[in-house]
């Protein structure tokens, strides 16, 4: 068992075997293409990277000529951009504000949708947010971001006021008030953010291999017609959960840049 | 505790996801900021830029468009004003030359009126100088007629003419006596 569990984690051709190993978390711990040091370089490190050289690239091609009329490049990069800027960015912060905060929102947005959308593009097929450390370190940046904001505009201590104490509050209902403000807004919010981000990608992707290997086992393993049968709707699962993990790809990118923004917003606004 | 819980769960089902890679969130935090960076950079300042310029760019052609309809309203007004003055103008030339008409015609007829009434006193004076021409011719007509008829009645020439002047002019006095 031992053994058949480890060789499936190196290689994912090796899986068929003649028991069904159902995909688990060992399946997301992908072997390092190199070591630099006593750093593994892995998978969803050299793709985080090389999507956000691509994205610099493609979006500062898309803005190099600042246009008043654009043209079809400048066009499209403006259709993500004014969808963060204006949707995300300026609904939730006000009008006055938002604008410190459009690279950081833009960057969060387009960052966030290209690694997921890696999980359906075939061949690099790896969404890189299945990786937890990567959602953290997005959310501990808007964490920082949003209450560093609040701070700038209010103080430290006013922020703190400002955020766990509601306005109209008084007497003791304080002492109950003020630590569950400080717990759902301070301490709650970065974990339920990367937790979110990572959870969903990590489900869609342990889904989409179930259904692609456990198929794979069906037809060419366990070859009754009963199975084969089955191994094909488990394929045609496989292409269903695909279309729908096209939505939640993009629903997790802008959720996250949503919430980010709404925590900014509230953070500095004038009064509850 | 929570470490502990989660390195059982991991020694039972494989590596535990829920543990991050500190090495991803150094790198993932990292390179995402230089990426931060770069967007405020070089990217956002351009897509504001053509924002900003295509906002100058609208507002300018309203502006423009504004200004051309205020410039043809205010022509607009202006040929209103023109026509009604025009207007008010020909009325009261109208209304001058109405009245210029009443006043020849008044003219005139005052004109003929007083010719007419100059002919009639011409024709009245006239008449009475005819009148008187012909009262005196009658006067000596008459005194001449009856002398002489008064000569025949009586058989002879009055010759003594003083007397027969005297009895004339008697009989006229008291002719014009009893005339009156």
């Amino acid at each position: 068992m031992t053994s058949i569990e480890s060789s499936s984690i190196s290689v994912l051709g090796s899986r068929i075997s003649a028991e069904f190993n159902p995909p688990g978390p060992a399946d997301f711990e992908l072997p390092p293409f190199v070591t630099l040091g006593s750093v593994d370089v892995t998978k969803p490190m050299l793709m985080f990277v090389v999507t956000g050289v691509v994205l610099a690239l493609f979006f500062w091609a898309a803005a190099r000529k600042a246009e008043v009329v654009p043209g079809r490049l400048q066009f499209a990069g403006e259709l993500v951009y004014g969808l963060v800027r204006n949707s995300i960015a300026r609904d939730s912060i006000g009008s006055e504000k938002f604008l410190p905060f459009v690279p950081l929102l833009f960057s969060l947005f387009t960052m966030i949708l290209v690694n997921n959308y890696i999980g359906l593009i075939p061949f690099l097929q790896f969404p890189t947010f299945s990786h937890f450390g990567f959602a953290v370190a997005l959310a501990i940046i808007a964490w920082v971001v949003y209450i560093g904001a609040g701070m700038k505009v209010h103080g430290v201590f006013g922020y703190f006021k400002h955020q766990c104490v509601p306005s109209g509050v008084t007497g003791l209902v304080l002492l109950l008030i003020i630590p569950l403000e400080f717990l759902s807004s301070i301490i709650v919010r970065p974990i339920t953010l990367c937790l979110r981000l990572f959870a969903n990608m990590f489900a869609g992707h342990l889904l989409l291999m179930l259904f692609a290997f456990g198929g794979q086992y069906l037809i060419f393993e366990a070859t009754s017609p009963i199975n084969v049968t089955a191994g094909v709707l488990s394929f045609l699962m496989f292409f269903m959960i695909s279309v729908l993990e096209l939505l939640v790809m993009f629903l997790q990118a802008y959720v996250f840049t949503l919430l980010t923004a709404m925590y900014i917003g509230e953070a500095v606004a004038e009064s509850h | 505790m929570f470490q502990a819980i989660l390195a059982t769960a991991s020694d039972a089902h494989g590596p535990n996801p829920l543990i991050p890679h500190t090495v991803e969130i150094i790198l993932g935090g990292v390179f995402f900021l230089v990426f931060v960076a770069v967007v405020a950079i070089f990217i956002v300042p351009m897509f504001e830029k053509a924002y900003a310029e295509r906002v100058a760019a609208i507002e300018g052609g309203m502006e423009d468009a504004e200004a051309a309809q205020k410039e043809a309203q205010e022509a607009l007004a202006q040929y209103k004003a023109q026509l009604a003055e025009a207007r008010h103008e020909a009325a009261g030339i109208r209304e001058e030359a109405r009245e210029q008409g009443a006043a020849i015609v008044a003219e005139m007829r005052e004109q003929a009126q007083a010719e007419a009434d100059r002919i009639v006193a011409a024709a009245h004076a006239q008449i009475t100088a005819e009148h008187q021409q012909a009262l005196a011719q009658l006067k000596t007509e008459v005194g001449g007629m009856a002398t002489e008829l008064a000569g025949r009645i009586v058989g002879e020439s009055l010759a003594d003419s003083d007397a027969q002047r005297r009895a004339v002019d008697r009989f006229l006095t008291e002719l014009e006596g009893s005339a009156n």
